[in-house]
């Protein structure tokens, strides 16, 4: 059980930095109160507590990929890991270490984040927890991000990936905000090859409680939370191997 | 008894040689330096020797486990200082210890014993519940060497451990270090050579990548035919291949 005493060490790690919290917790809080304001001003239904939540909900869980990245890469540029390397841990010892503390936060970080929405209108029944057990794989593509990055980039080059560019393209192309057939063509194309939007139309559809529409995007979810948790622990792997220490 | 045996280990990256075919034998208890400017190839020897790199041939026998063949075995009796310090940044100085005693097998009350041991013997009390990220360098130095010494390793490996402290952190770092002499074989790396002459029982020393005389400080005076031992360095780092 080396694992459990890794796993609480990373844990403590990520919830004393404060901009953890922030990011993770009073970022998303702040953006759903922007836009509900917003919608309370105009008379065209944009910013739907129904539809805003759950896009919220996926792009807050976008941060969990800098925590976990950034993580990472500290310790790779402090020799913290080398020291782990040089102890009986095992490789899934560091992989479980890493990732498993994030899946609750993950799972805390959409309870505020539903939590919030209910202050704002969101209606409390049981398509909350559909809600929240959809937005577990996502939280497993953001994880395996983190750790993918963290072990190939510094802690600068994570803060610019993890912390700019994918929260841009989750941002960007995953419909949190708006309805992406809105602008269609090739951007509406190029959104549902990635992993955002579906994820996003899944967790709508378990709020409003249409399960027919979860089916088959969470396959899409699904497959690239595996696929890249997989390239994660062979990447990690290698660098376990001694060849890039 | 040997606790070290080093058979032909080599390091090349893109066919350069960092480390290239030692041989060498570090007897148990005994304080070993590894000398050498920048470069030289301590650290890669260190690291193939403690397992985070391994060779690109040859091979090393710890307390008689094999670095290629064995390494969860030899990680289980040794523990290192890196070059760079090796803290958890947001870990207090007495969690740092005890996390590494309980990834080394110690159940949570042995943990917290010997972190306290820890603690009295580096005179860290005064900042035991301080984050290490708040930490002076000297503070956070003696912590990581205290971190590599909580699982009480048969062979330490410390890198350049007084590397960027004080004149005075310097000298508490060696006098700990001569109290853990003869409790476990220490393989120390360095470029200082006072730092040698004052802790090591016995000293190689490298350049470019090759292990370039081993023995005594007295000895390789002797065989390089000089007083002081900065000459002796000089001479046998540039000039010459013996082992006394």
């Amino acid at each position: 059980m080396r694992f459990m005493t890794f796993a609480k060490r990373n844990t403590k790690e990520i919830i004393r930095d404060p901009l953890n919290l922030m990011f993770g917790l009073a970022f998303p809080i702040v953006i759903l109160l922007i836009f509900t304001a917003i919608q309370s001003n105009v008379s065209e239904s944009i910013f739907m507590i129904e539809t805003l939540s759950p896009g919220v909900a996926v792009f807050g869980l976008s941060f969990i990929s800098l925590f976990s990245g950034l993580l990472v890469a500290k310790d790779r540029d402090n020799s913290f890991l080398m020291r782990l390397f040089a102890s009986p841990l095992t490789a899934s010892d560091y992989i479980c270490g890493y990732t498993l503390p994030l899946i609750p936060m993950a799972i805390i970080q959409s309870i505020v984040c539903f939590i919030a929405s209910i202050f704002l209108g969101l209606s409390v029944n049981v398509n909350l927890l559909i809600g929240l057990l959809v937005l577990i794989p996502t939280g497993l593509i953001f994880i395996g991000l983190g750790l993918l990055c963290g072990s190939l980039f510094n802690e600068k080059q994570v803060g610019g990936v993890c912390g700019a560019l994918l929260t841009n393209i989750c941002a960007w192309f995953s419909g949190a905000w708006f309805d992406i057939s809105l602008i269609g063509g090739v951007y509406e194309k190029v959104a549902y090859l990635m992993p955002f939007s579906h994820a996003v139309d899944i967790t709508r559809a378990a709020i409003i409680g249409d399960y027919n529409a979860i089916f088959p995007q969470i396959w899409w979810v699904i497959v690239y939370a595996v696929v890249i948790n997989v390239v994660a622990i062979y990447v990690f792997n290698k660098k376990i191997s001694g060849k890039n220490i | 008894m040997n606790a070290i045996k080093i058979n032909n280990l080599s390091k090349s990256y893109k066919g350069k040689f960092a480390v290239k075919n030692i041989n060498m034998e570090i007897k148990a208890g005994e304080l070993f330096a590894l000398l050498g400017m920048n470069g030289a190839g301590k650290t890669t020897t260190i690291k193939m020797l403690s397992c985070l790199t391994p060779p690109t041939s040859g091979d090393a026998y710890l307390l008689g486990d094999s670095i290629l063949n064995n390494p969860q075995k030899v990680k289980e009796k040794i523990n290192v200082s890196p070059q760079e310090t090796a803290v958890a940044r947001n870990l207090s100085v007495k969690e740092n210890l005890e996390l590494i005693a309980r990834i080394y097998g110690s159940d949570k009350k042995t943990a917290k014993i010997k972190a306290e041991e820890m603690i009295m013997i580096f005179n860290l009390t005064e900042v035991a519940k301080a984050k290490t990220k708040t930490l002076s360098g000297g503070f956070q130095r003696r912590l990581s060497i205290a971190m590599s010494l909580i699982s009480n390793p048969k062979i330490l490996f410390l890198d350049e451990p007084t590397l960027g402290l004080d004149v005075i952190a310097r000298r508490e770092l060696w006098s700990v270090i001569k109290k853990l002499k003869t409790e476990m074989t220490i393989v120390l790396t360095t470029h200082y050579l006072e730092e040698v002459e004052a802790l090591a029982d016995r000293v190689g020393i490298m350049a470019k990548g090759e292990l370039k005389a081993t023995g005594t400080v007295s000895e390789l005076n002797l065989l390089a035919q000089v007083d002081k031992f900065e000459d002796a360095f000089i001479k046998l780092a540039t000039d010459m291949e013996v082992n006394i």
